[in-house]
């Protein structure tokens, strides 16, 4: 298992390397330019200085290399001096966003908090709804709650969240003035009050959210269940006379958890990745919200680094998810 | 020698009438439209220490009484008494209790054991359940078992996948005897293992049979293998008994149509034998069990066929010592009495006739 780790960790190497020199042409081959930022007003040999300063009139493999030295040796070095106070990135030059002038890192570390509470706690809900109804479901295929859970599950699916999200706050807000509408990010939560305010502020984008992920977990643990209910090894269970608890729980649940796992490990890189959608209709200011943001200012850098971060974040939950794979299913062996 | 036996010993197991029928749903609103009749009213007796084998080709239902009789399934109709209790009516938690006593040997040893469990945990959790020892007592046990069917000592924690058909097939026979079971249906044990491993596994079903005194009923489609375990030997055709005989005499003399049909398939490994051997080649298809033809299940193919075959149903009824038969062409007493009521059973007929 460990060998087989570190080789796809060495693998990945490349790949992530090819991702970014693709993610970075892309980028750069979009339509729209850094110049479009600046206002008319402003006399041409002054746009060409702003330009210079900001690195845009390089050649493209100039500026690819040098992302490169900054990601991968800038950044981390950066990310050391603030750990342990030390200096050694002193004069080095960071990725600079061309919209705010500030370190894109600073900004992503001042956006994640938002988008892994928001984002992240829907998730967690929506896999905690889905486990249960899941099973259930397919413990009582074709019931009235597999029913019902089939047909909202359809809804979680087909319906897109920047639908529910204003249904949501039509009916919530507006109408009834349960939750705020908008997300107020500078809340800080001290005290009894304040974290019931940021769980009403939170309810209904983590709402839209989990709604969607768990149709989509539900619908794997309910057909992964029923895979898993039909075969023989479950009335081999029967016959030994256990309760049907033993049965459904142990015997069955623990075989279909193994694909469910794997779907939710590979689920997890989009929490960081951000809502774009549902973080726009509810303003939560999180990392959907900044991608978007740089993509329409052509904030080059911004959206070059967030793109790269979550290549990486994804390649690495798909090696998180065949180890949790080769670790819980015993037929599969890595060696 | 045990189909003899005098009647004051009472049969292990007795099913009575034991009918299971698959609703059939169709239509735009999922209505019930008919059943598949995959056992019909089957009825016999097994003697303690006996071997019943079940023949008959695939889709006869030889399975679906199994699992009916050990109700995995929820029979549509009748009693099966194992051991003195009804194990058809019995309550869940009663049912789970008296599970220890029957077991069963599945078809299939790679899908029938779990996975993701070790063999000492495949074995080891009847005994959970069941019985109260505690973990060097179960250990002690497991092993135990595990000597019982050829199986080493070391493999105790290792997965199913990692052991060879027959291997697994005794991890099977081993799970199902943790808890000294009186009675075992062994559903078509052999019918996944290459035909050097069935030998293994028959002769050691056979040694445990022996040593633990048990009862089985054998369903297999290898002739051949029932007629080297099986005492008696039940024929079915389309979820019903056909002829139910001693195993001599049914292999001599097969009285049923249909079971004089299905033996004379069985190859004859003498040459000279083979080329006189007379087969019976059967015309037509088997019928759906989801409309069965009236009157006798096998007279849309019976060579010897006449009218009453069409009409009425054919009672299994006993017409030499020791041998039932439900057919036309063995009139019996029992008979005539009883035509009433089978003209009685004609309304629920959905078949046609010929």
């Amino acid at each position: 298992m460990l060998t087989f780790t570190i080789r796809r960790l060495l693998l990945a190497i490349p790949t992530l390397l090819f991702i970014s020199l693709v993610i970075f042409l892309l980028v750069d081959f979009a339509p729209g330019s850094p110049m479009s930022q600046i206002p008319l007003t402003v006399p041409p040999e002054v746009r060409l200085k702003i330009i210079e300063a900001m690195g845009a009139n390089e050649p493209i493999f100039v500026r690819y290399l040098l992302w490169l030295k900054q990601f991968f040796y800038v950044e981390p070095l950066v990310l050391i001096d603030s750990i342990f106070g030390s200096s050694y990135s002193q004069g080095m030059q960071r990725i600079v966003s061309w919209q705010s002038r500030s370190p894109v890192m600073d900004i992503i570390v001042e956006r994640m908090p938002q988008t892994l509470t928001v984002v992240g706690s829907a998730y967690v809900i929506g896999v905690i709804i889905a486990v249960p109804i899941g099973i259930y479901s397919a413990y009582r295929q074709y019931s009235w709650f597999d029913q019902l859970g089939t047909f909202i599950a359809m809804i979680g699916f087909s319906v897109p969240t920047f639908f529910t999200g204003v249904v949501l706050i039509l009916v919530f807000s507006v109408n009834l003035g349960w939750f705020p509408s908008i997300y107020n990010t500078s809340l800080k939560v001290t005290d009894w009050d304040s974290f019931m305010l940021q769980v009403k502020q939170m309810a209904m984008p983590v709402a839209v959210l989990a709604l969607y992920n768990a149709s989509q977990i539900s619908r794997y643990m309910r057909s992964s269940m029923l895979d898993n209910l039909a075969q023989d090894y479950v009335r081999t269970a029967r016959a030994k006379g256990m309760s049907e608890r033993v049965v459904v729980l142990k015997h069955v649940l623990r075989n279909s958890l193994i694909p469910v796992v794997t779907v939710i490990a590979l689920g997890i890189p989009t929490i960081f990745g951000g809502a774009i959608i549902t973080e726009q209709v509810f303003k939560v200011n999180g990392l959907g919200a900044l991608l978007i943001n740089a993509i329409q200012g052509s904030d080059l850098p911004m959206v070059q680094t967030l793109t790269f971060i979550f290549a990486v974040l994804i390649v690495m939950f798909n090696l998180i998810a065949d180890v949790l794979y080769g670790m819980l299913d015993p037929r599969i062996r890595y060696d | 020698m045990l189909d003899q036996a005098p009647k004051s010993i009472t049969p292990l197991v007795q099913v009575r009438g034991l009918k299971m029928y698959f609703p059939i749903y169709s239509g735009l609103l999922r209505r019930h439209t008919g059943d598949v009749k995959a056992v019909d009213g089957v009825s016999f007796d097994i003697m303690p220490g006996e071997t019943l084998g079940l023949v008959g080709e695939s889709g006869c239902g030889k399975s679906t009484v199994g699992r009916a009789l050990l109700r995995l399934y929820e029979i549509t109709a009748g009693n099966v008494v194992i051991n003195g209790t009804d194990v058809a009516t019995l309550a869940p938690e009663a049912l789970r209790k008296a599970r220890p006593q029957m077991q069963m040997v599945f078809q299939d040893p790679q899908a029938s054991l779990n996975p993701r469990m070790t063999l000492a945990d495949i074995i080891g959790e009847p005994l959970d359940e069941h019985t109260d020892l505690d973990s060097t007592q179960k250990l002690a046990r497991i092993y135990e078992l595990m000597d019982a069917v050829g199986l080493n000592r070391r493999f105790a924690n290792r997965f199913p996948h990692e052991f060879s058909g027959g291997q697994r097939q005794r991890i099977g026979i081993a799970r199902a005897l943790a808890l000294n079971p009186r009675f075992i249906v062994c559903d078509e044990p052999i019918a996944a293992l290459d035909v050097s491993i069935q030998a293994q596994v028959v002769n050691l079903l056979e040694d445990l049979q022996e040593k633990l005194g048990l009862t089985y009923l054998f369903i297999s489609h290898d002739l051949s293998m029932v007629r080297h375990i099986a005492d008696r030997v039940a024929v079915m055709y389309l979820g019903r008994i056909a002829e139910l005989s001693p195993r001599d005499a049914l292999y001599a003399r097969p009285l049923h149509p249909y079971a004089e049909a299905l033996l004379s398939a069985v190859p004859e490994p003498d040459p000279t034998l083979a080329r006189s051997r007379q087969r019976i080649i059967l015309q037509g298809d088997v019928p759906s069990p989801a409309n069965p033809p009236k009157g006798c299940n096998f007279c849309t193919r019976c060579p010897k066929v006449f009218d009453l075959c069409r009409q009425v149903k054919p009672e299994l009824v006993e017409v030499e010592p020791g041998r039932m038969v439900a057919c036309h062409l063995y009139p019996n007493t029992s008979v005539a009495g009883s035509t009433g009521v089978f003209e009685a059973k004609e309304h629920n007929q959905q078949g046609v006739s010929q």
